[in-house]
């Protein structure tokens, strides 16, 4: 980059260190320091306060021993194969279909993306509402003499992690759709021409042309919603409480239930850093696959 | 090639903006629309429900589908929802929670965008020896999930004598608004011709003096999109009011969940609504208002550096 490349001694443009010292503190004391506080703590027999009582991988073992646990890991898995599929899915064909040169271009857009500027709570509390089985679509679908009218989505331990899977597509979609539109945007319209004059259908001109072209576009979505899906907590909250039973419940929730609920730190702090190593799994592939691209 | 020129230059002939020209009515076009609208009426199916609901009273609501228009109009769902409705033993209406959550936006607002913004110039103009490093832990740590690093906050606010204060929460806002925002003003500052940083510098600026009147007077836009970001995402919080902020000082979205969720008896599905409503306000003027600049703030968040 063009900036002025001089060499700094250590007490050189003092401003600019002092400047930088929120983000150092951040830095070493939040990120690296909680996350290595946590990590060490997960170790130990911790209950209402933290203790240097080591049990080894006791916490762990007792973890994955646990169903509420399990069934945590099966609902968010289910949960974000789901969403991001469709999120995927939808999102990239209302991009495509904004993207036809369409009159009232403005209006479609900031119709699909206004349920990502409210929070998961106040999403989850609306979906809540629209499938309440007594009063809510099940009741309408009833007596219109529709199927689907004993439809009870939230009450039925089966069902009740689609229903947010579709509160959580209704907030998520537009977000994809317009990071998948600024990404079309940036395509050259030659290559557009080229394969009109080829004559290759639109269908297949994205498919073959367009999608892989976007690759950058798709990994840095794929990150951002991955991570939000992992960190789901407020929806589950505000939409079920987990329930029935532990039929929604999340990683997110059962480690705040550990840690503030049950005075059961150290089983809090094991979950939450199995969480913390799935992240890093996931994400440290494509951000290196990322940096390497970028490099080249 | 040749052939491909050519068709190239009729086809420029024929389509000037270069898009192929569609009939008002073909089928094709009919489609298009019709699958947009559909859409658009799902999405906004919600959003409709929510102010149909509000404005009903509890009869009408079990009498007839959430589909259908109020019969009369009523907004005492509204009145309640703001200054009646009950917080387990509390009846004071989310107008509580409203207060608190403006109590905690505009501090955590200013706080985090001051910082994010010199962290931003810092990173463009002055970086030094590991400032490259402290900026891509700091990436990194935006993916980390916050339950990792929940407790050991709790003992750090505890240690600093604010837990259960708004301050704690202002403080945990300002640390994890930072790698999204510091990212956004570093690519803003580095966007900007480097000859103006030179000419100041060699007018003798240093690093305040160029930052406060040659680089904060030029990123108006950019301070309009960092701000919008931390607006709604702060004002839509839930899991950092809830652990840090206390119970005297639940933000709205705390304590609108406790009067929808956590109240026992008849639900008032239209004070929960009318709640919900009032508490998806902020957010949703924000971006009304703010239009094209949100969508720009959030692609370009998402762009990363």
């Amino acid at each position: 980059m063009a900036h002025a490349g001089r060499p700094f001694g250590l007490l050189r443009n003092l401003n600019a260190k002092v400047a930088a010292i929120p983000m150092m503190l951040t830095v070493i004391v939040i990120f690296i320091g909680c996350t290595l506080w946590t990590v060490f703590y997960s170790f130990t027999s911790s209950r209402l306060l933290p203790t240097s009582d080591f049990v080894g991988v006791d916490q762990y073992s007792r973890l994955f021993g646990n169903s509420r646990w399990n069934q945590s890991v099966l609902n968010l898995a289910t949960y974000g194969v789901c969403v991001l599929t469709f999120v995927f899915i939808i999102g990239f064909l209302l991009a495509v279909l904004i993207d036809q040169k369409i009159r009232f271009e403005n209006t479609f857009r900031t119709i699909f993306l206004y349920p990502f500027a409210l929070s998961f709570i106040v999403t989850g509390l609306v979906w809540q509402w629209i499938l309440d089985p007594g009063l809510g679509v099940p009741k309408v679908l009833n007596d219109l003499g529709l199927p689907g009218g004993s439809l009870a989505l939230l009450g039925d331990k089966n069902t009740v992690i689609y229903a947010l899977v579709i509160a959580g597509l209704w907030q998520g979609t537009g977000l994809v759709m317009v990071l998948m539109l600024a990404g079309l945007r940036g395509i050259d319209s030659e290559i557009w021409k080229a394969a009109r004059v080829d004559g290759i259908p639109a269908w297949r001109t994205y498919l073959f042309i367009i999608i892989p072209m976007m690759r950058g576009v798709f990994v840095t979505t794929l990150v951002i919603v991955a991570s939000g899906i992992v960190r789901v907590y407020d929806l589950v909250v505000a939409m079920t409480q987990g329930g029935p039973g532990f039929a929604s419940e999340v990683p997110a929730k059962y480690v705040y239930s550990f840690m503030f609920e049950r005075a059961n730190l150290g089983q809090g702090l094991a979950a939450s850093t199995v969480m913390l190593v799935t992240v890093f799994i996931i994400l440290v592939p494509w951000a290196l696959a990322e940096f390497r691209q970028k490099r080249s | 090639m040749a052939i491909a020129t050519t068709t190239n230059s009729i086809a420029s002939v024929v389509e000037p903006a270069g898009a192929r020209p569609r009939r008002m009515f073909a089928p094709s076009t009919i489609i298009l629309y019709s699958i947009l609208t559909v859409a658009a009426l799902y999405y906004l199916l919600p959003l409709y429900v929510m102010v149909v609901t509000s404005l009903k009273d509890m009869t009408e609501i079990r009498m007839g589908n959430i589909f259908a228009p109020p019969v009369q109009i009523t907004f005492e769902p509204w009145v309640k929802a703001w200054s009646q409705a009950c917080t387990g033993l509390d009846c004071s209406g989310i107008s509580v929670g409203f207060w608190k959550s403006v109590k905690i936006t505009i501090p955590s607002v200013i706080i985090s965008v001051a910082i994010a913004s010199v962290n931003g110039y810092g990173l463009s103009y002055w970086r030094f020896k590991g400032s490259e490093v402290f900026f891509t832990i700091l990436l990194f740590g935006a993916f980390i999930p916050y339950q990792v690093m929940l407790y050991p906050l709790v003992i750090i606010m505890r240690e600093l004598g604010i837990f259960s204060t708004i301050w704690a929460v202002v403080l945990v806002h300002t640390i994890f608004g930072m790698p999204i925002n510091t990212l956004l003003f570093r690519n803003y500052f580095a966007s900007l011709p480097p000859e103006l940083f030179k000419a100041a510098r060699v007018d003798g600026a240093g690093f305040w003096q160029v930052f406060f009147r040659i680089m904060l007077p030029m990123s108006l836009p950019i301070f309009v999109v960092s701000m919008i970001i931390q607006i709604t995402g702060i004002w839509n919080d839930f899991l950092f009011g809830v652990i840090f902020a206390g119970n005297q000082n639940f933000p709205m979205t705390v304590q609108l969940n406790n009067i929808v969720n956590a109240v026992q008896g008849v639900k008032e599905y239209n004070v929960n609504m009318a709640a919900t409503l009032l508490t998806g306000a902020v957010p949703l003027i924000v971006y009304f208002v703010s239009g094209r600049l949100f969508v720009r703030g959030i692609a370009a968040g998402a762009v990363k550096g």
